[in-house]
C-alpha cells in the first residue's frame, strides 16, 4: 500500500497537481543561515496561512525540499489552514493528505504532521493506518506502532501464552529504535528466558584500538595535534604524558556500547586519548555517525574532521550527538580524540563514549566483519574492557 | 499552618520613603514587571486553600516555563515527543484555562537536558504585540498574539557548538526592536541581539566560555547579562558593554529596584550604578543572603533571599543588614513572587506558601499543597496567581469565569 518515490518526483508531481510552486513557497524555501530571507518569508507564510483548505497538500509537499526553519514555516502555515478550516467546520481534502502520508519517500515529519490531520477528522481510519508504521522511516510515526507491538506483546504475556509473547516481542524489538522502548523489550525478551544482543541492535562499534595518554593539562590538549591525528601506524610509539604510548586493542561488552578508557590508558585526569577503528560498510551513501560522550571530543572520518566539542561532564546519552557522514562501499576509517579534564569530583572520573553508525532512523547499520559482542564483564566491573597490548 | 496577617510599624513609613505608583501591568517576562518578581496587582489570595484553585488545564508537553499574562489570555510553551523535539506555544484563556491556540514546531537543535528542566525552560517574552518564545534547543520563535508566525530562528544550526548537554535555561528578553538572548555554554558561547521584526542578527557578543542558566535584565537603558565569570551590562541596539562587575552566578539572576543593581554574587551585592562608563559602586555585599539557585526578590524596600535549606532571609534593601528569617519548606527552584504584603513561594513538590512579609519574623500565613513538581516561577495576574507544573497549568485566584 505504501509508495516510496524520490523527493523530487513527488514535489515535482505536487506541483503538476496544484499548478506551478508559487511565490510564497519559493520565498520561504529561501530561508537561509542566520535569518537570511526572514523577512520576505514572514510576508508569505502570512499570505500561506490564509490558503484554502485544498492547498494543505500543496503546503506539506513543499516541506520535502525545505530546510528545517523553511519546514517550520510552512508547517505553522499548515496549521493555521486546518484550525481555521476546522474551526468553520470546512472540509479537508482527506484523500490527498492520506496519500502523502502513505507515500514513504516524503518528509517523515511532515507525514506525521499528516498523520495528525487525519486523527483530528477521521480518527478512527488514522488508529487503522497507526499498525502500518511499525518499520515507516518517519521516527514518530514508527514510535506508536511500536508501542502497539508492545502493548499486544504484554496482552499475550499476561495470557500466558508465552510462545507467541515471545515472538511479539521479537517483532517489537526488530522494529524497535527507540531506547526506552528498546529497553522494556529486552527486559520482557529476557524474562522470557530469551538473550538480547543490545550492542548488535544499536550497532554499536565494540572493538577499537586505543592510545594515550597524551597531555590534556589546562584543556590545551584539545586543540594540540598529537601524532595519531597525523597518521595511523599501528606498531608506533609515541611520547605521552606519563611515558611512552602505543596502540593497544580493546573491546567492551557493555549494553550500550560504552568504551571506558580509564583501565586501559590509565586512570589519569588533565588527558587525552584516541580510539581508531576501521568500518567495513556494507553500503554506500548517508549514513550517521552516532556519538555520545561526556568529555571533550574530536572526530574524523575517512580521514577528514567531522566535528568536534569541548564540553566537559555535563552528561552523555544515546544518540547525543548525530554527524551526518557517506558511507564507502568496504573499508571506513573512524578516529575519535577523547579528552579528559582536571576535575577531582568523583562524577568527573569517567572517560569514555559509545558510538553506532545508522541510517537517520536510527536502523543500525551492520559492518560485514562485524565480530561477535563481547561478553558483558559483571556490574561491578562493567566500566573496564579487556586490553591487551 | 496558619496564621493571622500582622503589620510592624515601620511599614507606613517604608511606604512613604518609596512611592509605589506604577499600574498594575501584563506580565511579559521571566519574573514579570522588569525582572522584579514584583507584581502590582490586588486582590490576589490572601488565605491558601483548595478553594482558591479557579482551574487546573493540562498541557500537551513538558515544561519549567512561566506563563506570560496578556491582558484575558496566558503564552505558555512546552515540549514534547520520544526526542522532546516537538516544540508548543500554547493561548489559554485566562478566565477559564481552555486553548484558545496552539501552535507547533520542530527542533532543529539537540533537545537533550537533565531531567530536571526540559526544552520548554526558558520562559517567553513580549513587548504586547510579539510572543518571543526560546527553547533549549536554541530554536527561537516570534509569533503574534494570535498565533501566526513571525520568525522563526534555529541558532544551533547557525552555531553548531551553541547547546549544552545539560539544557539551555536562560530566558530571552525584548527592549525595543531587539530580542536579546542569551547562548552561553562550555563550548561555543554568546550573547546574541536578534531583531524583533525578522530575527536576523542585530549584534553578537562572545560569552564566558561555561555553562550558565541567568537570565538578562533591563534597567537604566542596558541589560544585566551575568555569569559565575561576573557582570556585564551592555547596550541593547549594539551589544556593545557598557560597564562590568567581577563578580556572579550561573543561575539566579540580577535583581533591579529603586536605582540598585541586587547581584547574586558574595551572597548578595547591591550595587548603583556608574553614571558613565565607570565603576559601579559597590554599596553593600553580606554574604549570608545567598541565593542558591532562586533570584533575590526586593519588595517595599526589603530583600529577600532563599538558600538550599529553605531559609527565607529578610535583609534591608538600603545596607543588606538582616531583618529576620524563617524556616519555610523546601526546596526550590521557583522564585518567589510577590504582591502586596504577601510573598508566594512554591516547592519542588507543588506546596504553594504565602508568607506575610509584615509580620516581626515573617509568617507563612496558610499553604496549598498541589502535589505536582513545580520548578517554573509563577506569574502574577489580575487577582491570580499562576503557577506551572510539568503537566498543568493552574490559577490560583478569582473563580471560573470571572
Amino acid at each position: 500500500m505504501k509508495l516510496r518515490l524520490p523527493l523530487f518526483a513527488a514535489f515535482f508531481l505536487a506541483g503538476s497537481i496544484f499548478g506551478a510552486q508559487d511565490a510564497e513557497i519559493d520565498l520561504v524555501l529561501k530561508i537561509g543561515p542566520e535569518g537570511a530571507h526572514n523577512a520576505e518569508a514572514t510576508q508569505a507564510v502570512a499570505m500561506l496561512a490564509k490558503a484554502p483548505a485544498e492547498q494543505l497538500p500543496r503546503l506539506l509537499f513543499a516541506m520535502n525540499p525545505a530546510n528545517e526553519i523553511a519546514a517550520n514555516y510552512l508547517r505553522s502555515a499548515v496549521d493555521a489552514v486546518v484550525d481555521r478550516t476546522l474551526a468553520a467546520k470546512g472540509k479537508l481534502p482527506v484523500s490527498e493528505i492520506r496519500a502523502f502520508l502513505l507515500n514513504t519517500g516524503n518528509n517523515p515529519r511532515a507525514r506525521r504532521l499528516a498523520y495528525e490531520i487525519l486523527v483530528r477528522v477521521v480518527p478512527a481510519e488514522a488508529a487503522q493506518l497507526m499498525a502500518g508504521f511499525a518499520n515507516d522511516p518517519s521516527v514518530e510515526l514508527r514510535y506508536d506502532a511500536v508501542d502497539l507491538l508492545i502493548q499486544a506483546a504484554a496482552k499475550q504475556k499476561e495470557a500466558k501464552e508465552n510462545d507467541a509473547a515471545l515472538k511479539a516481542y521479537q517483532t517489537a524489538l526488530n522494529a524497535a529504535r527507540d531506547q526506552k522502548q528498546i529497553e522494556k523489550i529486552a527486559g520482557e525478551l529476557r524474562a522470557l528466558g530469551t538473550a538480547v544482543d543490545l550492542p548488535r541492535h544499536f550497532g554499536f562499534l565494540t572493538h577499537w584500538r586505543v592510545i594515550g595518554p597524551f597531555d590534556n593539562t589546562a584543556l590545551a590538549g584539545f586543540d594540540v595535534v598529537y601524532p595519531p591525528e597525523k597518521e595511523f601506524v599501528p606498531a608506533a610509539e609515541y611520547d605521552g604524558k606519563a611515558g611512552k604510548v602505543r596502540w593497544m586493542e580493546v573491546a567492551t561488552g557493555e549494553e550500550y556500547g560504552k568504551l571506558d578508557l580509564n583501565p586501559p590508558l590509565g586512570e589519569l585526569k588533565g588527558v587525552t586519548g584516541y580510539a581508531s577503528t576501521v568500518f567495513n560498510s556494507p553500503i554506500e551513501g548517508p549514513a550517521e555517525l552516532r556519538l555520545g560522550c561526556k568529555n571533550g571530543w574530536k572526530i574524523w572520518f575517512n580521514g577528514d574532521f567531522v566535528f568536534g566539542r569541548d564540553e566537559y561532564h555535563r552528561g552523555a546519552r544515546i544518540d547525543q550527538y548525530r554527524l551526518p557522514v557517506t558511507l564507502k562501499m568496504g573499508a571506513n576509517t573512524i578516529l575519535l580524540k577523547v579528552c579528559q579534564n582536571e576535575d577531582v569530583q568523583d562524577w568527573t572520573r569517567e572517560w569514555e563514549f559509545q558510538l553506532r553508525v545508522c541510517d537517520a532512523t536510527g536502523t543500525a547499520i551492520l559492518a560485514t566483519d562485524r565480530p561477535p559482542t563481547p561478553p558483558a564483564e559483571p556490574k561491578a566491573k562493567s566500566k573496564a574492557p579487556s586490553a591487551k597490548k | 499552618m496558619k496564621a493571622p496577617f500582622t503589620r510592624s510599624l515601620w511599614l507606613p513609613l517604608s511606604l512613604l520613603t518609596f512611592p509605589y505608583a506604577l499600574p498594575a501591568a501584563d506580565w511579559l517576562q521571566f519574573r514579570g514587571p522588569g525582572g522584579s518578581s514584583v507584581s502590582q496587582e490586588s486582590g490576589l489570595p490572601t488565605a491558601l486553600s483548595e478553594s482558591v484553585l479557579a482551574w487546573k488545564s493540562p498541557l500537551p508537553g513538558r515544561g519549567i516555563s512561566s506563563p506570560l499574562i496578556i491582558g484575558e489570555r496566558l503564552y505558555v510553551t512546552a515540549s514534547s515527543g520520544p526526542d522532546q523535539d516537538r516544540l508548543h506555544v500554547l493561548c489559554l484563556s485566562a478566565a477559564d484555562g481552555t486553548k484558545i491556540w496552539e501552535r507547533q514546531f520542530w527542533a532543529t537543535g539537540r533537545t537533550m537536558t537533565h531531567p530536571k528542566i526540559g526544552v520548554a525552560t526558558s520562559t517567553p517574552c513580549s513587548d504586547g504585540k510579539r510572543i518571543f518564545a526560546a527553547f533549549s534547543s536554541n530554536d527561537v520563535v516570534c509569533l503574534d498574539l494570535e498565533g501566526g508566525l513571525v520568525w522563526m530562528r534555529g541558532l544551533t544550526r547557525d552555531y553548531p557548538n551553541a547547546s549544552n548537554s545539560l539544557g539551555m535555561a536562560s530566558s530571552p528578553l525584548v527592549t525595543g526592536d531587539t530580542v536579546v538572548f542569551p547562548v552561553e555554554s562550555d563550548s561555543e558561547s554568546f550573547a546574541i541581539g536578534l531583531n524583533a521584526k525578522d530575527g536576523s542578527n542585530r549584534w553578537k557578543i562572545a560569552r564566558p566560555k561555561r555553562s550558565n542558566w541567568a537570565s538578562p535584565v533591563e534597567f537604566g537603558g542596558g541589560v544585566a547579562l551575568l555569569s559565575a565569570a561576573g557582570l556585564s551590562v551592555v547596550d541593547p541596539a549594539t551589544g556593545k558593554e557598557k560597564w562590568a562587575f567581577g563578580g556572579g552566578s550561573s543561575t539566579p539572576s540580577v535583581t533591579f529596584a529603586e536605582g540598585i543593581l541586587y547581584v547574586p554574587a558574595k551572597g548578595t551585592t547591591a550595587l548603583r550604578p556608574p553614571s558613565s562608563g565607570a565603576e559601579p559602586e559597590v554599596i553593600w555585599q553580606n554574604n549570608q543572603a545567598l541565593c542558591s539557585t532562586v533570584s533575590p526578590v526586593v519588595h517595599k524596600g526589603r530583600l529577600y533571599t532563599v538558600n538550599n535549606a529553605g531559609i527565607l532571609k529578610c535583609s534591608a534593601a538600603k545596607d543588606g543588614e538582616k531583618v529576620w528569617q524563617l524556616r519555610t519548606t523546601g526546596p526550590y527552584s521557583a522564585t518567589p513572587v510577590a504582591a502586596g504584603d504577601l510573598l508566594y513561594m512554591v516547592n519542588e513538590k507543588g506546596l504553594v506558601q504565602a508568607i506575610d512579609t509584615t509580620a516581626p519574623e515573617g509568617a507563612v500565613v496558610s499553604t496549598l499543597d498541589l502535589q505536582d513538581t513545580f520548578i517554573g516561577t509563577p506569574s502574577i495576574g489580575p487577582k491570580a496567581l499562576y503557577l506551572r507544573s510539568d503537566k498543568f497549568l493552574y490559577r490560583l485566584g478569582g473563580s471560573l469565569g470571572k
